[in-house]
């Protein structure tokens, strides 16, 4: 698979390692958190750790949209399912994310709701016009890359006058997130764990381009690399992360050039300040209320808000007692951490939102690297044997 | 997560916006209607049914020679 | 002396459908078993017509396995409900060893499910059963109202006779055996969801839906010390060595650049966020034997149309957690753990 093979490839990954070990301050630590549950992914599915020295720590943050979306938002999807008897699309990742009262989509699909999985915003206009009867609501979540394509919907649906379609809207925007991060107390208190660098989303800056990233770096002095999810992408940017740290710089490098530009997609961004305003507050599950950090259907397509056509209330659901979700967000504690993680809480039964996709920190480490063998000479996180 | 991956354009259907991708040797309908100008044989980035972007073959040639020159040199400020 | 006619109009598999009296034990009932089941299945003990088989077996041990079908979509690339509920028992019984001898069907029937699909699954029964040399010898058919099936189910029931000497088990891995597959993964699993609804992508692939008792023969006369058996179905590799793992209170480590995966399935599973080592297979089975078997093994199943592909991915260990591990491709090791639930697709 062409532009895929080529950024997996185990020689490179060994020329990466030996320059990265020259590279990084023995006498040092680098603390390196990747936003985005890509990037998590894409480090415990092929083992990058295991190729890094022992001073770096990938710290696994809060960007993964189905870990962040609140379980109240679950609970209306829920609503619009038995109350107002809806067609709901979802995308996947969403049918077993846990809602109030053990309930989740699969579980209402169960009892007898509608609930249809689709792979893309035009399935879910298809099945509108294929269930003229039947009111078909699309459940919209995901970060700045997946809005577009439902901004394209919602046009669509106003274009073709579909009087049977609307959108649930859970869009958020990364750059309000890692700004909440690094604005929380205990991030910045300096005897807690503190973040060197990050590693910028990659399909996020497909579309935003590298330019919203600059304020912060400049305002909090962190250096930013935009890094491809491939995991040749990953350590390079943690490379070019190191050398800027080593270098006293925080600017914001991209490494994912064969995509991402300055300026991102124009013609994307167009569409959705077309059809989407910002939200003043959102409630994002671990990191509570974010200003400005979600986005909202605009009045002029008002009849293709089902928050309005529904009347959906707010409804606040409270993570579990005990859950280290929040301070795992934002990269203070690890999941080993947690008295949850790995007893009460786990991929089957998951408590907080970390645990709730695979994309999750707890659910990477459960999965992937929970347990390390003893005798290795690298480095391994979270170690219990 | 935002799972998107690299596809090449194998036919476009002009009213529609549509075009049939191939990735490997499994074809999928995407829209294109996020991206301008996509002609046939160009590889583009796909997300959830859309292209997201046109992928350049020269910045991703130099991508890899940064990784066989074992990261000598680097990307340098944008 | 002429009989008459116990059937005057014959059963409509152009346009008829399944309805409550071809289950009711009456004569259309009777007539859906002569005109569909025997006449497709046909052999000397299902003629009889009796409500069991009555068989004489060699000495020795028997198996026995049994193995419910539901899919969806009913046919599919490479494959469909009636192959599959031949195969799937086939094989079950072949993972002891074992040569299987007979095979008993349950039908349960959804109303308006049509007579033509029916048949066409029926046939692909037949063909299936007598590919793999085993009879279909008794049967049952039962007719739910529309709405409480799925168009079709099929439980087939299997029975074989193990070798002397063989003792093939899921709790007899050991620490220092070879872990061998018999080709690539996932190629069921992908060919089904291709046809699904709303996920339809294109592809060649098709389901490697086959009866694996000739290359088990063929394994267990080579090497009749092999440990275990066992064809990854659901959940694919990794669920299946994390249940052999955990029966025998050991771990296992597999090297993935050794995992034969065609690169059409590696592509749909980029597409959709899956994992092949977690997709269904119907037509491949895994093999744990000792290491300096490992050799001879595998040349036999390669030198078998159904192993062409096979390969040693990787060894027993020592573990007290019994964990599957893998070195990755790319020189890293993760865990390869169980399946929380259904594999969905993964993609915002």
């Amino acid at each position: 698979m062409k532009y895929i093979d080529e950024f997996r490839q185990r020689a490179l990954a060994q020329k990466l390692a030996a320059s990265i070990q020259e590279e990084a301050d023995s006498n040092r630590q680098y603390n390196l958190m990747e936003f985005c549950g890509g990037h998590t992914h894409a480090i415990f599915r092929y083992g990058v750790q295991d190729l890094m020295p022992s001073n770096i720590t990938f710290v696994h943050g809060p960007g993964c949209p189905v870990c962040v979306l609140p379980i109240g938002r679950i609970d209306n999807a829920i609503q619009l399912l038995e109350q107002h008897n809806v067609i709901l699309c979802t995308y996947g990742d969403m049918l077993r994310v846990p809602a109030s009262g053990r309930k989740s989509l699969l579980k209402a699909k169960a009892n007898g709701a509608d609930v249809r999985m689709v792979y893309s915003t035009q399935d879910a206009l298809k099945i509108a016009h294929n269930n003229p009867d039947r009111q078909v609501v699309f459940f919209a979540i995901g970060f700045e890359t997946t809005t577009p394509p439902t901004a394209v919907a919602i046009k669509q649906a106003h274009m073709q006058g579909l009087k049977n379609f609307s959108v649930f809207c859970n869009h958020v925007l990364t750059p309000a997130a890692i700004q909440s991060i690094l604005d929380s107390p205990e991030v910045r208190d300096i005897k807690s764990v503190s973040i060197d660098g990050f590693f910028g989303p990659s399909h996020v800056s497909t579309i935003i381009g590298s330019r919203p990233y600059e304020f912060f770096a400049k305002t909090f002095q962190r250096p930013v690399v935009i890094a491809g999810f491939e995991p040749l992408d990953v350590m390079q940017s943690a490379l070019m992360l190191i050398r800027q740290l080593n270098e006293g710089r925080y600017e914001v490098e991209n490494e994912y050039t064969r995509v991402v530009t300055r300026e991102g997609n124009l013609k994307a961004q167009l569409l959705v300040a077309e059809v989407f305003e910002v939200r003043r507050l959102f409630e994002w599950r671990g990191l509570g209320m974010v200003p400005n950090s979600a986005l909202q259907i605009k009045p002029h397509f008002a009849d293709f808000d089902a928050e309005r056509r529904f009347k959906l209330p707010a409804i606040q659901a409270s993570d579990i007692k005990g859950c280290e979700c929040p301070s795992i967000l934002r990269g203070v504690k690890k999941p080993t951490d947690c008295k949850l993680f790995g007893t009460v809480c786990t991929p089957e039964n998951p408590m907080g939102s970390c645990m709730v996709s695979s994309e999750g920190s707890c659910a990477a480490y459960w999965s992937y690297g929970r347990f390390r063998q003893p005798d290795d000479k690298t480095k391994r996180e979270g170690v219990a044997v | 997560m935002c799972l998107a991956l690299p596809a090449k354009i194998l036919s476009i259907d002009k009213i529609t916006d549509m075009a049939i991708v191939a990735v490997g040797d499994v074809k999928k309908e995407i829209s294109l209607a996020l991206v301008e100008d996509a002609s046939v044989n160009d590889f583009v980035l796909i997300h959830v049914g859309y292209a997201l972007n046109k992928i350049s073959q020269q910045e991703a040639e130099r991508t890899l020679q940064i990784f066989a020159e074992a990261g000598l040199g680097g990307g340098g400020p944008v | 002396m002429t009989t008459r006619k116990r059937f005057p109009l014959p059963l409509n598999t152009q346009d008829g459908v399944v309805d409550m009296a071809h289950g009711s034990g009456g004569r259309a009932m009777a007539q859906l078993i002569e005109q569909l089941f025997i006449k497709h299945l046909d052999n000397a003990l299902l003629r009889q017509g009796n409500d069991q088989a009555c068989f004489n077996v060699p000495a020795g041990r028997m198996v026995m396995s049994t193995d419910g079908h539901v899919i969806s979509p009913l046919f599919f690339p490479g494959g469909d409900i009636g192959s599959l509920a031949v195969h799937g028992t086939v094989n079950d019984v072949a993972m002891s060893g074992a040569k299987p001898l007979y095979l008993a069907a349950g039908f349960i029937l959804e109303e308006g499910f049509p007579l033509a699909d029916l048949e066409r699954v029926v046939i692909s029964m037949a063909a299936a059963a007598k590919a793999a040399g085993v009879a279909v010898v008794t049967g049952d058919t039962k007719v739910v109202e529309r709405g409480k099936g799925d168009g079709i189910f099929i439980t087939t029931t299997g029975v074989g006779m193990v070798p002397d000497g063989v003792n093939i088990s899921g709790d007899c891995a050991q620490p220092g055996d070879a872990v061998l597959v018999s080709g690539t993964l996932g190629d069921h699993g992908v060919a089904v969801m291709s046809s699904r609804e709303n996920l339809e992508f294109d592809t060649q692939i098709e389901s490697d839906s086959a009866a694996l008792h000739t290359l088990v023969a063929d394994m267990v006369k080579a090497v009749p010390t092999i440990h275990c058996l066992r064809d990854p179905t659901r959940g694919g590799l990794a669920t299946t060595l994390n249940e052999l793992a955990t029966q025998s209170q050991v771990g296992i480590r597999l090297e993935e650049r050794a995992i034969p995966i065609q690169p059409a399935v590696s592509a749909a599973c980029e597409l959709l966020g899956l994992d092949p080592l977690y997709i269904a297979n119907e037509g491949k089975l895994i093999a744990i034997c000792p290491a300096k078997e490992a050799a001879q093994l595998l040349a036999v199943m390669r030198a078998h149309p159904l192993g062409q592909q096979a390969a040693i991915i990787g060894n027993v260990v020592e573990d007290p957690h019994s964990f599957v591990q893998m070195e990755t491709a790319f020189g890293g090791s993760r865990i390869v753990d169980w399946l929380a639930s259904e594999q969905l697709p993964r993609i915002c």
